[in-house]
């Protein structure tokens, strides 16, 4: 069977102002041809003003079998927010 | 456009057990229940995957096959406008098949293969499609009914447990509203025409009716693989209750376009504020879906074909890309 062409994850910048977030995937044989199918697929209703695409194979994701591991160190710093801290109500723009 | 009925198509059953021990399941269900979406890389019953890869892929199939009826009028729509639109509409249909096929791609099967699953007959794709479009009318009562039913299946699955598929279904509902009404603007076009022109809605309406009624799948009674979908939160509600608010919302759009109902027995029960319908052909249903509607033959062929044809652009695209690579890498 003849080789796919491979996958690129599409994030799309909706308007200026806002980050690009996930959209999708698409098939490209390379960058620029990742570029114009993300377009015609993701953006045909003027749903974005900027596209990055990447490799699916180059991003680099933790794994959701570990996460509770992972993301342990933050699990006992309630001191972290704000709300841990008490101030008396008298006390004001703090 | 797509609705259910799919899920009778498997012939593995999806419901068999996988290797996994009862506490994992139950943890799974657990996520379920509480609401949580499973994402791509979360561990998931054998048997959960299964199930939404053949619905997903099949659901791809159907976006892509759907483009045939349609697009068979595309060269003789009466009017440079109606082109344009159904052109879109089209380009639509192919952007819906490729949100889903890459939500089916997050479960670990590849495009090659999902696409090789549907040219060897292995998939299925919404018996819908393998009605012929006789007349401009048939356009109309495409987007109106079809697209309308594909409504009714599509937005609770934007509620799927499945994130990527889910995802992909709020995108696609954002855009079958459209396809929904400008069909149902071509159908108010015609009946405010000529004798004619009615008269072509109402055949449209004649034969697109009982099919679109048997897109939402059997009874359910006989609806194999429902509970547990049901129970995964992959599906919402049952075929019969879909089908039930299809047709109560459908019925008086058809009364204000002047047109009938092709079913003597139709008739609004004031007590359950529902319409009742006679019985519907599942025969003709489960023949369509065996390969034997008028245009299967015919719409596996132009696929086969479009695959095949475009075999050579696809690896000369990728062999191109590989030589640019290589050269710059040695530049």
């Amino acid at each position: 069977m003849k080789q796919e062409w491979p996958l690129y994850e599409v994030f799309i910048r909706s308007r200026s102002g806002l980050s690009h977030r996930h959209a999708g995937s698409v098939h490209a044989a390379d960058d620029e041809m990742a570029l114009t199918n993300a377009r015609d697929t993701y953006t045909r209703r003027k749903e974005g003003v900027s596209i990055w695409v990447v490799r699916s194979d180059k991003i680099v994701a933790s794994d959701p079998e570990e996460s509770s591991a992972f993301f342990e160190p933050a699990e006992d710093k309630i001191y972290r927010h704000p709300t841990f801290y008490e101030i008396p109500d008298e006390v004001e723009n703090l | 456009m797509y609705t259910q009925g799919l899920d009778q198509a498997g012939k593995s059953d999806p419901a068999k057990p996988g290797p996994e021990t009862r506490e994992q399941l139950d943890a799974f269900q657990t996520r379920i229940d509480a609401e949580e979406k499973i994402e791509a890389k979360d561990w998931m019953p054998e048997a959960y995957r299964r199930t939404l890869v053949r619905q997903i892929s099949q659901h791809a199939h159907s976006e892509i096959i759907g483009m045939q009826p349609e697009g068979n009028w595309l060269t003789r729509a009466p009017s440079l406008k109606r082109k344009a639109i159904l052109l879109a509409k089209v380009q639509d249909e192919a952007g819906h098949g490729l949100y889903l096929y890459s939500a089916a791609e997050t479960l670990g099967v590849s495009r090659d293969q999902m696409v090789a699953d549907l040219l060897s007959g292995k998939a299925k794709y919404s018996s819908i499609f393998n009605y012929p479009t006789l007349s401009w009318a048939d356009i109309g009562a495409i987007g109106w009914l079809v697209d309308g039913a594909a409504i009714m299946n599509q937005i609770p699955l934007c509620r799927c447990s499945y994130g990527p598929y889910s995802r992909a279904m709020i995108r696609v509902c954002k855009e079958e509203s459209f396809h929904q009404r400008q069909g149902y603007e071509i159908m108010l076009t015609l009946c405010g025409g000529t004798a004619e022109q009615k008269a072509m809605a109402q055949d449209a309406l004649n034969r697109f009716w009982w099919p679109s009624l048997m897109m939402f799948g059997p009874n359910d009674a006989n609806s194999t693989h429902s509970a547990q979908s049901m129970a995964w939160k992959i599906k919402r509600f049952s075929n019969d209750e879909l089908r039930q608010k299809f047709i109560d919302v459908t019925v008086p759009q058809a009364e204000f376009l002047g047109l009938t109902v092709p079913d003597d027995e139709l008739r609004y029960n004031e007590e359950t504020e529902h319409y009742e319908h006679s019985d519907i052909d599942w025969q003709e249903f489960f023949d369509v879906i065996a390969g034997n509607g008028p245009c299967n033959k015919q719409r596996m062929e132009k696929r086969r074909k479009a695959q095949d044809d475009g075999a050579w652009v696809r690896e000369a695209a990728r062999v191109y890309a590989e030589k640019k690579a290589a050269a710059s890498a040695a530049a």
